[in-house]
């Protein structure tokens, strides 16, 4: 098999921790009010396959702010209606020019595949249930600048953790700096194989144990469709795993409550708990911009 | 020198003749003439001349290999594979007999598709024999005409690719077939349990977000066929590509019943297992899919203990733009006929210590008895004079970019390899030869 372009960011399982704290340090000399050319005169190709509100608008802000210019390709009004493959999409991006293409793909392994292939960096900016890359750095972000640290952090990660990729990243990503991670969901959405991605899991299948004393706590978003599939009903979904008030003061008294959104008020949290002052929703989405820069400037080479 | 058939004979000199089925082990010539195997005896000790010798000495001589399981692509898919590339790559495996699947464009469902797979026009280098569908285009309702499939050349009925799913369709398969002693072959797969899954379940999968087909999918099918198979005397029910530990347990509770019960198993199952997967390799994506290490240990038992009939390869060619594509999309499958022997001796035989008379039975007597293929399978006195000559010692690397098959998508390109074929004979003829 091929070996990835220099540059991809495919995911964060296979990054090292030095390479995850060298972003993380990158993008703390971001400022997106204060624009760096740094990608003067460079082409970012926004390849979306899949909706998306804060990971698309973020990584074009963060390209625009290191004044490279974007294109944005949507698998809607492009060749790719027409059955165009992807690698074939791909090259005919790095023949127009692309120096590095940003990718969202429904199917698992689609910009490792591109990687593959194309001899310019690839950024996975979602791929299926794999990995959500960019969401765990700017969560690990986000928990640094109020925790200082994350090691021996306690993390519960609440929800649909078998389809989610944002989970898969954040839980490499956290298990590389020592967390203890608490992962707690029906077993339709959390199978015990799920123990095995990195060290130091755990499971619960009840979420006041999960966030009983946690700094962290993660809830992820329900697809009703996919509670549809199950045996839970979505009122038993809510009564048994929605984080509540009451469920948020199990935690200690300053944790964080972050979601990655888009977030379903109702379901997998309340209105207040979105809101309250430990909610750090909107923090997580202003963060996405420099740590995009970040990455964008990384996959280039022009991390200074 | 006339070359018409009836009138040439080949001296195999000096080798290791292993013949399970005959139960020799030692160092024999082999004489062949008119297509068939006219005299086995003690070095020198042959009495008849012949027109060329082989000098078999350090070699092994083997009735020549038979794979229950493979896809020829023709009809209709000749951009993946044809019966001339298929067969050529037979014969560079060491198969002298191959039992072609009817998953084609159309599926083979008719007397007609089974008579032209067999025309010479086909180009083929080696024996193919055809296994026809057991339902119309292989939909899984409205059986075909399994006697006049047999009687035009097929040696089994199956809807491979696919499982036979509904019970009423199986048990009436089954049913018919008996009647006839026609073999049916099912891919156990309850395909309910497998929607949008392209991989075993378990940590790879699940690491790479991708969903898993679990074992049960595959055990539940033979479970409930080796109960319907009970019901009818000479029902023949074959498991195609056996893969999990749980279906072995179905298997060997068939076979202490009354009814015939026999399965197979792929190289690429005792050789890989999901880990192998890595980073979304598509050349390790088939169906049924590479399983856990406990399924992998299971089939190494049960290859050696007798429960297993034959080693069969599932060749499965592909062209690149169904391979290198997103995982979850690309086709299913990979070829294998050029790298089994290789693979069953480093695993099975330097790995597991399973006597070379044993892995020669897996290619050779056990699948001949599945499909009673009469006269092969063996080299007694009268069979057909196919043989398969190889050097067990020998070391080499398979090179995938100069596999005689069309398309090239393996996952052992570039695999060191132990025990090598050095000539397939078939029908008293070298069909291939190694540099």
């Amino acid at each position: 098999m091929n070996k990835a372009a220099r540059g991809s960011l495919l995911g964060i399982e296979h990054l090292g921790a030095q390479d995850i704290l060298g972003l993380l340090k990158l993008a703390r000399r971001m400022n997106p009010l204060k624009p760096r050319p740094l990608l003067r005169g460079k082409r970012v190709l926004l390849l979306f396959y899949e909706a998306s509100t804060r990971t698309r608008s973020s990584f074009e802000i963060a390209a625009k702010a290191l004044g490279a210019m974007t294109t944005l390709v949507l698998s809607s009004g492009s060749s790719i209606e027409k059955g165009e493959s992807l690698l074939d999409t791909g090259y005919t991006l790095r023949a127009v020019g692309a120096d590095v293409i940003v990718i969202r793909h429904p199917q698992a392994g689609a910009a490792a595949l591109m990687a593959r292939y194309l001899e310019i960096p690839v950024i996975n900016a979602g791929d299926g249930m794999h990995e959500h890359p960019s969401q765990a750095l700017l969560d690990a972000y986000t928990i640094v600048r109020s925790k200082k640290t994350l090691k021996g952090l306690q993390v519960a990660i609440v929800g649909d953790i078998y389809h989610s990729r944002v989970a898969r990243s954040a839980i490499h990503l956290l298990s590389k700096f020592g967390a203890r991670i608490t992962l707690c969901g029906p077993a339709e959405f959390l199978p015990e194989t799920a123990t095995s991605l990195a060290s130091g899991l755990h499971i619960t299948r009840t979420v006041e144990d999960a966030v009983h004393s946690a700094d962290v706590i993660m809830t992820l978003r329900v697809q009703k469709e996919r509670l549809a599939g199950t045996k839970i009903s979505v009122q038993d979904y809510v009564s048994r795993y929605q984080m509540t008030m009451a469920r948020l003061k199990l935690a200690k008294k300053d944790a964080m409550l972050m979601h990655p959104g888009p977030i379903i008020r109702g379901l997998e949290l309340t209105w207040e708990v979105a809101d309250c002052p430990q909610s750090a929703i909107v923090e997580e989405v202003r963060n996405g911009v420099p740590v995009r820069m970040a990455i964008l400037a990384k996959a280039l080479g022009r991390a200074r | 020198m006339n070359l018409k058939k009836g009138n040439y004979s080949l001296l195999v000199k000096g080798g290791r003749l292993i013949d399970p089925a005959a139960k020799i082990d030692a160092t024999m010539d082999v004489l062949l003439r008119d297509g068939l195997v006219a005299e086995i005896a003690p070095p020198g000790k042959t009495r008849g001349t012949a027109h060329e010798k082989f000098d078999a000495r350090g070699l092994i001589v083997a009735p020549g290999f038979i794979d229950l399981h493979v896809h020829l692509r023709e009809p209709g898919q000749g951009y993946k594979e044809t019966i001339a590339t298929g067969t050529a790559a037979a014969a560079a495996g060491g198969f002298t007999s191959v039992c072609c699947m009817p998953n084609t464009q159309p599926v083979v469902d008719s007397p007609e598709w089974v008579t032209w797979l067999q025309q010479p026009e086909r180009g083929a280098v080696v024996n193919v024999f055809p296994i026809a569908a057991a339902t119309h285009a292989s939909k899984g309702a409205v059986l075909t005409d399994f006697r006049a499939l047999q009687r035009a050349g097929a040696v089994g009925v199956t809807d491979d690719g696919k499982p036979i799913l509904n019970d009423g369709v199986m048990r009436e398969t089954l049913r018919l077939s008996s009647e006839i002693n026609l073999p049916v072959i099912q891919h156990a797969e309850d395909t309910r349990m497998t929607d949008r899954c392209s991989m075993n379940d378990g940590p790879t999968a699940f690491r790479l977000g991708l969903r898993g087909m679990k074992a049960a999918a595959e055990a539940s099918i033979v479970e409930r066929d080796v109960q319907l198979a009970q019901q009818f005397t000479g029902a023949r029910l074959h498991v195609a590509h056996l893969s999990t530990a749980d279906a072995l347990k179905a298997v060997r509770r068939g076979k202490r019943s009354k009814s015939q019960v026999t399965c197979e198993v792929t190289p690429h199952h005792f050789a890989l297992t999901d880990a192998d997967v890595g980073e979304y390799d598509t050349n390790f994506k088939m169906n049924p899919p590479l399983r856990s290490d406990s399924d992998r240990e299971a089939l190494l038992v049960a290859l050696a203990d007798g429960t297993v009939d034959a080693i069969a390869t599932d060749h499965a060619p592909h062209a690149p733009h169904e391979k290198i594509i997103e995982f979850e999309r690309a086709a299913f499958g990979i070829t294998g006929l050029e790298t089994a022997l290789g693979l069953a001796i480093i695993h099975l035989h330097r790995g597991h210590k399973i006597p070379l008379s044993r892995i020669v039975e897996l290619f050779t007597a056990g699948p001949a008895r599945v499909f009673s293929l009469r006269g092969r399978g063996t080299l007694i006195r009268g069979s057909h004079g196919d043989v398969t000559i190889f050097d067990p010692q020998k070391r080499w690397t398979f090179d995938a970019a100069k596999s005689h098959s069309r398309s090239h998508n393996t996952p052992f390109g570039g695999a060191q390899l132990t025990g090598k074929v050095v000539a397939t004979i078939v029908g008293g003829r070298v069909v291939y030869r190694a540099d």
